[in-house]
């Protein structure tokens, strides 16, 4: 009964927006560290979505139903895994988030966003998408509240955050009702409200980091720091930009790490509204094909699976290209397939890997 | 496990992501609004600040201009030094670097951070001065952690180096960092935090001219402030050089006569009022300042009993004591009191029913007597019959208790006392007894000694006041010497015509206090053969009640002045000397005295090599106009025994010399016979024969009393001129 799967049935229209995006990005990295100690980071990162791609191709090949079969092996695993970063992880930025196997430096937090996906997804899916009870709402809560809790004390608030919007459209595409969801927001904010007064969960850097992008002022050199720099860099661009490796934000190191949390800002500074209204649209482009995968799934943990992927994706293009025009607090999240970094990508090839397993078997049945 | 056929059919209801759909595509409106608020409204202003950051204005520092005496010679120079300076357009934070850089660089590490509070408001980009002045091991530390503390930047200025030892000190002033209060007022408007102006004295009145004006280079630099390039250079502009009216040689026998001694000299031109010399003792070390001096030094200068800061010679308010003699005497003769007033002094007279002390009985005193002898009692008779307002009349008129104008930063004005002047400051009305012991200048008189010296020179130049000056106002931009005269109002100059009677008894007068013959008061400030006459003063600093009931540690010895010039009538040289608890005015006279010495000789000096010059004249060179100045005492015939005829003691007049020994004698006696003058031409060779033949050659000229000279006169110092180049 299975249909003869073939790599025609494969995305490419998406992956050719995907491959736009890498070689900017390529670009952008290379304009952003060719006078500094990491020049070769473009190559790396060109290495990076090799693999990604490499991943990629192999993870659509696997059924996406066995995926959703092994997804609470691999959740107990990263679970553990989270446990041992705290316990033996290696330090760097102050924060513990790398764990060594071998030569390999793994920071299983990224790793994890991919798992929950799947994790959440299978979930939902099993409810069938009818009404939730309460209990089963919070069972999910503590499905995900649980390495968002791990992360949050490695400290990494960014990526803590990342896990949330996986959640929140695993409640919303599962059946949670609007009476449920008025009440989840109304004792969510007060929650937040305790917390954030409390003054136990945030520590006070963060606290500052999220505050100071209402007025950068207050924190002349910390984060506020960034956010001014970062607004310097876009407005710098105006409209044409300053052109590729001239904007004097970010080749004179004004702009804070200008490869990875605010390349977007230096691609502005560069190559202007146009260029960087240009990248907008290209992720508007992906997010609604994926959107379109999702409807187009065979099934609902397929389509489900995508839904998240597209939550995650869409929360982290939110958060850092809003921090970046200062609409949002520095949280440290990546933008995907612009930033720096091998995680990241992996991750977001991966994930783009697994949408294209569930739309390479929408016709199955 | 999931993929049985239980939710195979389900679907994902298409309205909820049709909902997804348009939250995404509200998200990217959102962003992209947010990209066209920053990227096209706000581009100019972004594009502003990213210039901002990028560039940093660095100061080239102006050298200021240096100061010369009259001859040209360096008093006041600049040397090269390197300053430190924070720049706080940093991306880490600078506060935690402090204790390093306190501890590298030898600060106070709280005098470091109040440094930096002080700039919290000045723009980001400004750098702040920190230290000046650093040394070798100080610069090798920024360059050993240039990357550890990127904020510390080195400047390479020019710094003042004054003379040792306080050497005019006051008169030179210092240079400092502008002052947080200075900056709120409003003629520092152009000034900005941790600009040098001059705090005191000459740099401080001339600051506008000597700062020049500072450049600047306009730097590219990195978010580490590394410079990566330069983009305009505006060159600093050096200030002007400022040439003195003083005379080193002059100023250096100044600070050597009044040595450790606490007081102040002033010596004048009397016909310029450029200031020869200015020396106020105690002083300080200007160099001190010229580095940010620490604060416990600065207190202890500010609290120092003995006010090492303030310069006496335009600050001291003192009683005059005798030196206000001479103001009695005009007021008297012109008023015709003091020509036929006899007085009898037998240690003093009792006026309204109080003793009045003076020194010595000195039997009858007339005025040509009571100027020399000092006699208190004459002048105590005199103040009694002039009354205090008219004398306050006659003081204002000389500019006593008056500011003078000097171009010198806060002078002191003193005080003249009248009916007036106490109803005003007391509400009472003025008792006639008070006046007597004004009329010897005690009471509620005090004076400058730089009005001491204006109104003596004024007065032996037939009442031709000038203001003093220390800088000679031609090399002043026009609108800069206007702004003078309005900045230092004072008496200035001024023209009292004088009685010529008055004039001839007063400058006599003063020639006998130096005349051991007159058993003048000042006789051993006696130079041989110079016309050096004066007035000297013993101010008591406290009356005899108050003296019974200070304690001791308090100096209560009387302040000693002399008053003196040379030669006696339009003199070219008056001196001031004032010596704190000099006991007596004859002291301060022999400091004088040694001033006077120095001044002669340096003028026998230059005549004696412009002679040389002259010595070898070229063919058809002129006759060498001459002045001199000379005294009956250094004549042959020097008596004495008696009193002098004043019309026989002349002093001084013009001549002309010729350098050619024969032939062109004539050329000479047309030349004064043309001008119907009485000069003289000498004929004979020079400069072996010019003391003989001087001495036979020389008439004084029609503005001398006496045109007829009784006596040989001999010339002891002068001074010789040509019209033309000499070749």
């Amino acid at each position: 009964m299975r249909r003869f799967l073939s790599f025609r049935d494969f995305d490419w229209g998406l992956l050719g927006l995907v491959l736009i995006l890498s070689t900017v990005s390529v670009l952008e990295i290379h304009s952003t560290t060719a006078h500094t100690r990491f020049a070769s980071f473009e190559s790396k990162q060109i290495m990076f979505i090799a693999a990604g791609m490499a991943g990629m191709f192999i993870l659509a090949k696997i059924d996406y139903h066995r995926l959703l079969d092994w997804s609470p092996w691999a959740y107990v695993v990263f679970i553990v895994a989270l446990i041992a970063v705290k316990l033996v992880g290696h330090k760097a930025l102050g924060a513990k988030r790398w764990i060594a196997l071998g030569p390999i430096q793994f920071q299983p937090s990224e790793w994890v966003k991919l798992v929950l996906v799947l994790v959440v997804a299978r979930y939902f899916a099993n409810l069938g998408g009818r009404n939730l009870t309460w209990r089963e709402i919070f069972k999910a809560f503590a499905l995900v509240g649980i390495p968002m809790v791990l992360v949050l004390v490695q400290p990494d608030l960014g990526t803590t955050l990342t896990y949330a919007p996986i959640l929140v459209a695993g409640l919303f595409l599962g059946g949670i009702s609007l009476r449920q969801a008025a009440i989840l927001i109304v004792c969510g904010v007060a929650l937040l409200a305790g917390v954030w007064s409390s003054g136990k969960v945030f520590k006070s850097y963060q606290k500052a980091r999220l505050t100071s992008f209402i007025n950068p002022d207050n924190d002349p050199r910390g984060s506020g720091y960034q956010i001014r720099q970062s607004l310097i860099a876009v407005g710098d661009g105006g409209i044409w930009g300053r052109g590729q490796s001239k904007g004097s934000q970010t080749q004179g190191y004004f702009l804070p790490i200008p490869y990875t949390d605010f390349i977007f800002a230096a691609f502005s500074e560069e190559h202007g509204f146009v260029g960087a209204l240009s990248v907008l649209l290209l992720y508007f482009f992906i997010l609604m094909r994926l959107i379109q995968n999702a409807q187009t799934a065979a099934d609902l943990p397929g389509s489900l699976i995508i839904m998240g992927i597209v939550a995650v994706l869409t929360f982290q293009i939110a958060v850092n290209v809003g921090m970046v025009i200062g609409f949002m607090p520095v949280t440290g999240i990546p933008l995907p397939l612009m930033s720096y970094g091998g995680s990241s990508v992996l991750f977001t090839f991966l994930a783009l890997g697994v949408a294209m397993n569930v739309r390479m078997r929408r016709f199955v049945n | 496990m999931v993929s049985n056929g239980s939710n195979r059919g389900e679907k994902v209801p298409s309205l909820k992501l049709a909902v997804i759909q348009y939250g995404i595509l509200f998200m990217m409106l959102a962003l992209a609004g947010g990209l066209w608020r920053l990227q096209v409204l706000g581009a100019q202003n972004y594009r502003a600040l990213a210039e901002q950051n990028r560039i940093r204005k660095e100061p080239i520092m102006a050298p200021r201009g240096k100061i010369f005496d009259r001859e040209k010679r360096l008093i006041v120079d600049n040397y090269p030094s390197v300053s430190c300076f924070l720049v706080r357009e940093q991306s880490h934070s600078v506060d935690a670097d402090l204790p390093l850089i306190a501890r590298g660089l030898n600060l106070d590490l709280d005098q470091l951070r109040a440094t930096l509070h002080r700039f919290r408001t000045s723009p980001g980009y400004q750098p702040i001065p920190i230290k000046e002045d650093i040394s070798a091991d100080e610069q090798a530390f920024i360059a050993a952690h240039r990357n550890e503390l990127p904020e510390l930047e080195t400047i390479d200025e020019e710094r003042r180096l004054y003379p040792r030892d306080g050497f005019a000190a006051h008169l030179i002033g210092y240079v400092g960092e502008v002052s947080e209060d200075d900056l709120n007022n409003p003629r520092f408007a152009y000034y900005e935090p941790g600009d040098v102006v001059g705090k005191a004295g000459v740099e401080e009145t001339y600051d506008a001219l000597l700062r020049g004006t500072d450049g600047s280079r306009d730097v590219i630099v990195d978010s580490h402030g590394r410079e990566v390039g330069y983009l305009r250079t505006q060159h600093a502009i050096p200030g002007q050089d400022l040439k003195l009216t003083i005379d080193l040689d002059i100023q250096r026998a100044a600070e050597q006569a009044l040595g450790d001694r606490d007081g102040a000299v002033v010596v004048m031109n009397p016909k310029s009022g450029e200031i020869l010399a200015m020396v106020s003792h105690p002083a300080y070390d200007p160099n001190e300042f010229a580095v940010k001096i620490n604060r416990t030094d600065w207190s202890k200068l500010l609290a120092d009993p003995d006010h090492p800061l303030m310069n006496r010679a335009i600050q001291a308010q003192l009683a005059p004591g005798s030196t206000f003699k001479i103001l009695m005497s005009v007021a008297g003769l012109e008023e015709g009191v003091a020509q036929d007033m006899h007085v009898f002094c037998a240690g003093g007279a009792t006026f309204y029913g109080h003793f009045y002390k003076c020194d010595r009985h000195h039997g009858m005193v007339d005025i040509e007597h009571a100027i020399p002898w000092s006699c208190d009692t004459f002048y105590y008779t005199l103040a009694n019959k002039l009354g205090i307002d008219t004398i306050a009349r006659y003081a204002h008129s000389v500019g006593l208790g008056e500011k003078t104008g000097i171009d010198l930063p806060n002078e002191a004005s003193g005080i003249v006392p009248s009916t007036e002047w106490k109803l005003k400051n007391f509400h009472e009305k003025w008792f006639a007894g008070e006046t007597i012991s004004v009329g010897i200048g005690q009471g509620a008189v005090t004076v400058t000694p730089i009005q001491l010296a204006r109104y003596i020179s004024g007065i032996a130049s037939d009442g031709h006041f000038v203001r003093p000056h220390v800088v000679d106002p031609s090399q002043l931009p026009a609108g800069f010497r206007e702004s003078l005269l309005d900045q230092f109002p004072g008496s200035g100059d001024a023209t009292i015509p004088l009685n010529p009677e008055t004039w001839e008894i007063i400058t006599n007068g003063m020639a006998g206090a130096t005349d051991p013959t007159m058993g003048g008061t000042a006789a051993a400030s006696h130079l041989d053969g110079v016309d050096f006459a004066g007035k000297t003063g013993t101010a008591q600093v406290a009356s005899h009640e108050a003296l019974e009931h200070m304690g001791h540690g308090v100096d209560t010895r009387p302040n000693g002045w002399f008053v003196g010039v040379i030669p006696r009538r339009d003199p070219e040289f008056v001196v001031c000397v004032l010596w704190e608890h000099g006991d007596w005015g004859s002291n301060a006279a022999r400091l004088a005295a040694q001033v006077a010495t120095v001044y002669v000789n340096k003028q026998r000096l230059l005549e004696k090599n412009v002679l040389q010059q002259a010595g070898a004249p070229k063919p058809g060179a002129g006759p060498v106009e001459m002045g001199a100045v000379w005294s009956e005492s250094g004549a042959g015939g020097r008596s004495r025994s008696g009193v002098v005829e004043d019309d026989a003691e002349l002093h001084g007049g013009h001549f002309f010399i010729d350098p050619e020994p024969a032939g062109a004698g004539s050329s000479g006696s047309e030349q004064s016979d043309s001008e119907g003058a009485s000069e003289k031409t000498l004929v004979g060779s020079v400069p072996a024969a010019a003391a003989d033949s001087l001495a036979g050659a020389v008439r004084a000229l029609p503005s001398w009393p006496g045109a007829a000279l009784p006596f040989k006169p001999e010339p002891v110092w002068w001074k010789a001129t040509t019209k033309e180049p000499l070749p």
